[in-house]
C-alpha cells in the first residue's frame, strides 16, 4: 500500500541522501578550525549584542549607553568580563559545592553546541579553506533539528541545578519558574518545527534550507513562524517573558548566588541562547544562508561563494534587534498570564495549524482540486467554531446557576466596618444607586414639598 | 558516525573554554573571608534556615512536567510523522488526525479540571 506512494515522492529525497553523504569527510585539522569558527562566531555575535543591547535600549530611553571602553565603547563588553574575572570567586555556605560549581558549565556548554549543525553556507563543497573543499558548515545529522532540541533541553538542567544548589531561597524559586518555562514552550516550538518538516521532508538543517530555494517558509507557514518566534522569547527568558529574573520579586533569579565568572558563564549562556534560536528561526523559516528576494533578482552569485555568510550573520542580527526591540518596548508579563498564553494559546493554535497543513498537502498530493481543499478547510474551522460556541454557551449556563444561587446567602456591605473595604472572592459589591432621570426627580420633589405641605396643613388642622 | 565527531570536537572546546574560566577566576579573584559574605541572600537580614532537601515547592511545577512529559512525547511521535508525510499519504493524515484528538481529548480535561491554571 505504501510502495507506489514512495516512487512518487519528490526528487528532494534523493537529493537529502546525497547532500548528508558531504558532511563528515573533513580532515581532522579542517574539523578543528571549522569548530573554532563556530564558537568564535557565537562568541562574537554575543560580545556584539551585548554592547549593541545596552546602545539600543538606551537609544529607546533617550540616553547615549556605553560610551568609554574602545572606539564608540564597542569593547564594553570585554571589559566587563575581565572585571568579573577579577572578582571574588564566592562559594555560599548554604551550597552544594559540586553541583554548584558545575551548573554554570552545564548551562554553557549545550549552548554553544547546537551550532554544529546550522548551516552557514551551501552544503555542496563550494568553498575551499587551505585548499580542502568543504561544505559551510560544521556537520550536519539526518536529525539535525532534533538534536538542537535535545542540545537545548541539557541547557535547563544548568539553570535548574544553578537553583537548587545555590541553597537559598531566591535561587531556588527562580529555578524552578525559569524551567517549567522553559519547557513549557518548548512544546509549541516542537510542534512550529513539525510543519516545516512536512514540506522539507527532513530534519537535516542543510536540507530544510534546501528546499526553501523558492519559498521561504516564513511565506508558506506564518502561524508557526509567529508560534516560534514568541516560543523562542519565551525560551531564552527574555523580555517580556523574563519572569525567572524578574528583579522586583526574585531579587536576580536562579543566579543569584552566583559572582565572578560563573554569573557571567550564565549570561554568556542566555546570550548564546539567544543568537543560537536567532539561527534556528534563520534556517527554518527565513531561508538560512540565501540572500533575501530582491538582491537574488539581479545578482545570480549572491548565494555562492562566501556571501551566504554575509546573509545569514545580516537576518541573526535582525532577529537580535528584535530580541532588543522588545525588552525595550514590552513591560514583564505576570507568571499565570505567561503560562496561560504557553499552554492555552500557542499549544492548541499551533497543533490545529500543523493539522490544517498536513490535510490540505494530504489533499493536494491526492489530486484533489483546490476550491474543494478551501471548502473542506473552510467548513472545518467552522464546524470547530460552531461546537466551541455550543460549548461556551453550555459552559456560561453551568456556572451562572450556583452563582446565582448562592448570591443572596452573602449580601456583601462594604461599609460594614466604619470604612469602605473591597469585596472578597465570592462577595459582589451591591448596585450602585443610580441617579434618576431628571424629570422622574423632579415629579419626587414635587410629590415630597405637597406631602410635607400636606402635613404641616394637618399639623395646622390639629 | 563521523557526522558526530565534530559535535564532541565543539563540545570539548566550549567545555574547554568554561572550565577553564571557571578554574581561572578562582586563581585571579582575591580572598577575603566574611561571615556574612557567604550567608545566603535574603534582602539584608539573616537568612532563613533551608530545610534538608531545599524545602518544599509548590505541587503545580510537578503538574507542568508530567504535562511537559506527556505533550514531548507526542511531538516524538510528530517528527517521524511529519518528514514521511508524502510516502504515507491518507491514511497516514487519518492516523495522526486521531492520534492527536485522543491527546487533545486528555488536554482538554486537564484544561476543565484546572490542571492548566496558575492561581
Amino acid at each position: 500500500m505504501i510502495t507506489p506512494a514512495v516512487s512518487s515522492l519528490p526528487a528532494v529525497q534523493g537529493l537529502a541522501a546525497e547532500n548528508l553523504g558531504v558532511f563528515g569527510r573533513d580532515p581532522w585539522w579542517l574539523i578543528i578550525v571549522k569548530a573554532i569558527f563556530c564558537f568564535a562566531f557565537a562568541m562574537l555575535t554575543v560580545l556584539f549584542s551585548i554592547v549593541w543591547e545596552r546602545k539600543v535600549v538606551a537609544w529607546m530611553q533617550l540616553r547615549i549607553g556605553p560610551n568609554r571602553h574602545g572606539p564608540w565603547g564597542m569593547l564594553q563588553s570585554l571589559a566587563d568580563g575581565v572585571k568579573l574575572m577579577l572578582k571574588e570567586d564566592l562559594v555560599v555556605k548554604g551550597a552544594d559545592k559540586v553541583v554548584y560549581i558545575l551548573a554554570p558549565i552545564v548551562a554553557t556548554i549545550p549552548a554553544f553546541m547546537a551550532f554544529a549543525v546550522i548551516p552557514f553556507g551551501p552544503a555542496n563543497n563550494e568553498i575551499s579553506i587551505f585548499g580542502t573543499r568543504t561544505p559551510m558548515q560544521l556537520t550536519d545529522l539526518p536529525v539535525g533539528v532534533l538534536y538542537i532540541l535535545a542540545v537545548a533541553s541539557v541547557g535547563i538542567y544548568g539553570v535548574v541545578l544553578a537553583g537548587w544548589s545555590s541553597g537559598s531561597t531566591y535561587p531556588l524559586l527562580g529555578g524552578l519558574r525559569s524551567t517549567a518555562q522553559m519547557i513549557s514552550y518548548e512544546i509549541a516550538m516542537g510542534i512550529s518545527f513539525a510543519a516545516v518538516f512536512l514540506y522539507s521532508h527532513s530534519m537535516s538543517t542543510s536540507q530544510i534550507v534546501a528546499t526553501q530555494h523558492d519559498k521561504w517558509y516564513v511565506v508558506l507557514l506564518p502561524v508557526s513562524f509567529i508560534v516560534y518566534i514568541v516560543s523562542m522569547v519565551g525560551e531564552t527568558n527574555r523580555a517580556p517573558f523574563d519572569l525567572p529574573e524578574a528583579e522586583g520579586e526574585l531579587v536576580g533569579g536562579f543566579n543569584t548566588e552566583y559572582s565572578s565568572i560563573k554569573f557571567a558563564l550564565f549570561m554568556l549562556a542566555e546570550y548564546v541562547n539567544m543568537v543560537t534560536v536567532s539561527a534556528i528561526a534563520t534556517t527554518l523559516f527565513l531561508g538560512g544562508w540565501r540572500a533575501p528576494w530582491p538582491i537574488t533578482a539581479f545578482w545570480a552569485g549572491a548565494n555562492h561563494g562566501w556571501w551566504p555568510l554575509l546573509w545569514i550573520t545580516i537576518k541573526i542580527q535582525l532577529l537580535l534587534f528584535f530580541f532588543i526591540w522588545l525588552r525595550g518596548t514590552l513591560p514583564r508579563m505576570r507568571y499565570d498570564q505567561f503560562m496561560k498564553l504557553g499552554w492555552k494559546v500557542l499549544i492548541p493554535v499551533s497543533m490545529v495549524w500543523l493539522m490544517l497543513v498536513a490535510t490540505v498537502r494530504a489533499l493536494r498530493n491526492e489530486n484533489y482540486d483546490f476550491q474543494r481543499i478551501v471548502l473542506y478547510v473552510g467548513g472545518g474551522v467552522l464546524a470547530l467554531l460552531l461546537l466551541s460556541l455550543v460549548v461556551d454557551v453550555f459552559r456560561d449556563r453551568g456556572r451562572r446557576e450556583p452563582a446565582e444561587s448562592g448570591a443572596p446567602g452573602d449580601r456583601f456591605d462594604p461599609m460594614a466596618g466604619g470604612f469602605p473595604v473591597p469585596p472578597r472572592p465570592g462577595q459582589t459589591l451591591p448596585p450602585v444607586p443610580r441617579r434618576r432621570p431628571r424629570g422622574e426627580r423632579q415629579l419626587v420633589n414635587a410629590t415630597d414639598t405637597a406631602e410635607t405641605a400636606d402635613k404641616e396643613q394637618e399639623g395646622d388642622n390639629a | 558516525m563521523n557526522t558526530y565527531v565534530p559535535i564532541l570536537v565543539l563540545g570539548a572546546l566550549a567545555a574547554g573554554f568554561a572550565i577553564f574560566s571557571v578554574d581561572m577566576a578562582r586563581r585571579t579573584g582575591p580572598k577575603r573571608y566574611n561571615r556574612a559574605k557567604l550567608d545566603a541572600y535574603e534582602c539584608g537580614i539573616e537568612p532563613t534556615p533551608q530545610p534538608a532537601g531545599g524545602g518544599r515547592f509548590p505541587i503545580k511545577y510537578y503538574l507542568t512536567a508530567m504535562l511537559f512529559i506527556v505533550f514531548d512525547i507526542e511531538i516524538v511521535f510528530l517528527y517521524p510523522w511529519a518528514v514521511s508525510f508524502d510516502a504515507l499519504g491518507l491514511f497516514g493524515l487519518v492516523e495522526m488526525l486521531l492520534f492527536v484528538l485522543t491527546v487533545f481529548v486528555a488536554y482538554a480535561y486537564v484544561w476543565r479540571r484546572g490542571g492548566l491554571e496558575w492561581d
